[in-house]
């Protein structure tokens, strides 16, 4: 079980809801991802919180516990303002803050990010920050009160997998206590693997799943390599070496060849 | 009483809603010796219309990059038809092209998609010389059409006055106001009846300039959305479109910024282009985006033709037909209300 703030939940696994072919198909995707929180965007789907009743219904239909986010803000007045309309539209306390700092990259801009979640977090909101793999700003972000941390495996939609792994190693070694959640930048159930088997607590996945040519099969892909991930964690994964070591001995060798 | 006649003909037949799928409908229960009438809550210049804002692409192929295979089918089917009914339209294929970083995506089109070519860049200058150097690979869909619009649907309008169809505009009728046959061709407006129909946001914007001329339309690759440029008449070029799923019919900044950097970015003429109309209109889908044929007991519906209209218009009518006269019954799209 993962924790969530006070809700916890079976699955490691949080999904998005935009890009896919229909919403027939997102809803077949999620269930078979066996996502228990699903993230919306208020801005890119529906032009200024606005969204359609039509398409809300069917999110809700799910069953499943929603994350606003705040993707495609740029400035910290931005993402406080659309986080207090997701408030109000999703009644929720929970937001994803992204506060995006360069457009190329669409790189957290974690300074305006650090001050979002100060002013939310007074507000009484639950914050998921994105950030990026740097130690010192999600220490920042604990400290004003962030039980969830998600910083980025590479950039968005670039599935690329864990581009810094030592740096994601030494979060999840120095935020024990934290929940953390690769988001972004996950390409292949492989990826989402190497996170879980990393410690890490959850995985947050969109453009991997929706634009695969078959959606539900993905989102079955990558339900299996995070339980499979998490399992291995758990179970306890030998570390790597810097020679073969026969699993059994080689009869017949003499010690001193071996080792010439 | 003959009982073995395999076609029944209905006497007369009340059609609602004008819009291209209505019209189709018209023309082709006309054809088949139908008694038809066409009711719209509009009035002549349609533009209370979800296909007043339409691109009026004939892309089946374009399409299967994200559509089952179901609206590849119908569109093959409607290609036929719309050379039958109107054979002065172009089908001079349509071509989509992509910026280096969405390498990636382009990629990912090629593979979904059916029915294409790759072209380089001296390829793409021969097809469109204005094109010239600006883009080194693109995909050529050479089968594919498009149409306007605002010139079709009142064209076809007076194909069927000229069939003797008498076109009913500002009619407040309803499905239930007729005794017999009804096809509901409503769109959006059939939410009433239809629970699951929900509209689907699109936005276009339509530019003039003489700067720069396409004989097909051209396809950017974009992250999230289907972005083309579309030729018209007298130097005008429509910019779309936008998919939201959202209720609302305005034009929103970012959607305004996203059109424009489109067109900006597959030529700089477009830059210089005089703003002629911002526009915006909801398709109705249904959560499938898959069209639906229901047959009730006196009123068949049709909708969910979401972003494929034009495309879809033709088959729908077709098969329709085909249902209503009890010649064949397309399951695939056929449903019973």
């Amino acid at each position: 079980m993962v924790q969530f703030y006070d809700k916890t939940f079976a699955s490691r696994l949080l999904i998005g809801t935009a890009l896919y072919p229909s919403p027939a198909i997102m809803q077949a995707a999620i269930r078979a991802s066996g996502a228990g929180i699903v993230t919306v965007s208020l801005r890119r789907e529906s032009a200024g919180g606005r969204i359609g009743n039509a398409f809300w219904d069917l999110i809700r239909a799910l069953d499943v516990s929603v994350l606003p986010n705040t993707a495609g803000c740029r400035s910290v007045r931005e993402a406080v303002t659309t986080a207090q309309l997701a408030r109000e539209l999703f009644d929720t306390p929970w937001i994803k803050l992204e506060v995006i700092g360069d457009d190329e990259t669409l790189q957290p801009d974690v300074v305006g990010l650090v001050e979002a979640a100060g002013i939310l977090i007074k507000d009484g909101f639950e914050v998921f920050p994105y950030c990026t793999e740097d130690l010192t700003v999600a220490m920042r972000l604990r400290d004003l009160g962030c039980r969830v941390i998600m910083p980025w495996a590479a950039p968005i939609g670039s599935a690329r997998g864990i581009t810094n792994r030592d740096a994601l190693k030494l979060m999840r070694a120095r935020l024990p206590d934290v929940t953390l959640v690769v988001d972004a930048g996950l390409g292949a159930p492989s990826h989402a693997a190497d996170a879980l088997e990393l410690g890490y607590d959850a995985v947050l996945l969109n453009t991997a799943i929706a634009r695969a040519a078959d959606p539900v099969a993905m989102a079955n892909a990558f339900r299996l390599a995070v339980e499979s991930g998490r399992i291995a964690h758990d179970a306890g994964l030998m570390g790597p070496r810097d020679f073969a070591s026969p699993s059994t001995p080689v009869v017949g060798t003499p010690f001193w060849h071996a080792v010439s | 009483m003959n009982h073995h006649a395999r076609t029944r003909v209905p006497e007369s037949i009340d059609i609602i809603g004008a819009g291209i799928a209505g019209t189709w409908q018209a023309l082709l229960f006309a054809q088949a010796g139908c008694k038809v009438t066409l009711h719209e809550r509009g009035d002549a210049s349609m533009t209370e219309s979800t296909g007043h804002w339409a691109g009026g692409m004939l892309a089946p192929f374009c399409e299967s990059e994200a559509a089952e295979p179901l609206i590849t089918r119908l569109g093959l089917r409607s290609l036929d038809l719309w050379r039958g009914a109107l054979p002065e339209t172009p089908f001079n294929g349509s071509l989509v092209v992509s910026h280096p970083r969405d390498r990636a995506d382009f990629e990912r089109f090629a593979r979904l998609a059916e029915g294409h070519r790759r072209v380089d860049g001296g390829a793409i200058a021969d097809l469109e010389p204005d094109l010239a150097g600006r883009f080194h690979d693109g995909l050529y869909f050479a089968q594919e059409g498009h149409v306007d619009p605002r010139h079709v649907l009142p064209a076809l309008h007076e194909k069927l006055r000229a069939a003797g169809v008498p076109i009913e505009f500002k009619s407040a009728a309803g499905p239930d106001d007729f005794d017999g046959a009804v096809i509901d061709c409503r769109g959006i407006a059939a939410r009433d009846t239809c629970p699951t129909l929900r509209g689907v946001k699109g936005e276009i914007v339509t530019v003039e300039t003489a700067e720069i001329a396409l004989s097909r339309p051209v396809r950017l690759i974009h992250p999230r959305w289907s972005l083309y440029v579309v030729p018209r008449a007298n130097n005008r070029f429509l910019i779309g479109a936008t998919t939201i799923e959202s209720e609302d019919t305005g034009v929103s900044v970012r959607s305004a910024l996203e059109l424009l950097t489109a067109a900006y970015s597959i030529h700089p003429a477009f830059g210089e282009a005089r703003i002629v109309a911002f526009g915006a209109a909801l398709r109705p889908a249904f959560p499938d985006n898959l069209p639906r044929i229901v047959a009730g007991n006196r009123t068949v519906t049709v909708n969910g033709l979401y972003r494929h209209g034009f495309l879809l218009a033709p088959a729908l009518a077709e098969v329709t037909v085909a249902h209503v006269m009890g010649e064949r019954t397309d399951a695939e799209v056929v449903r019973c209300a």
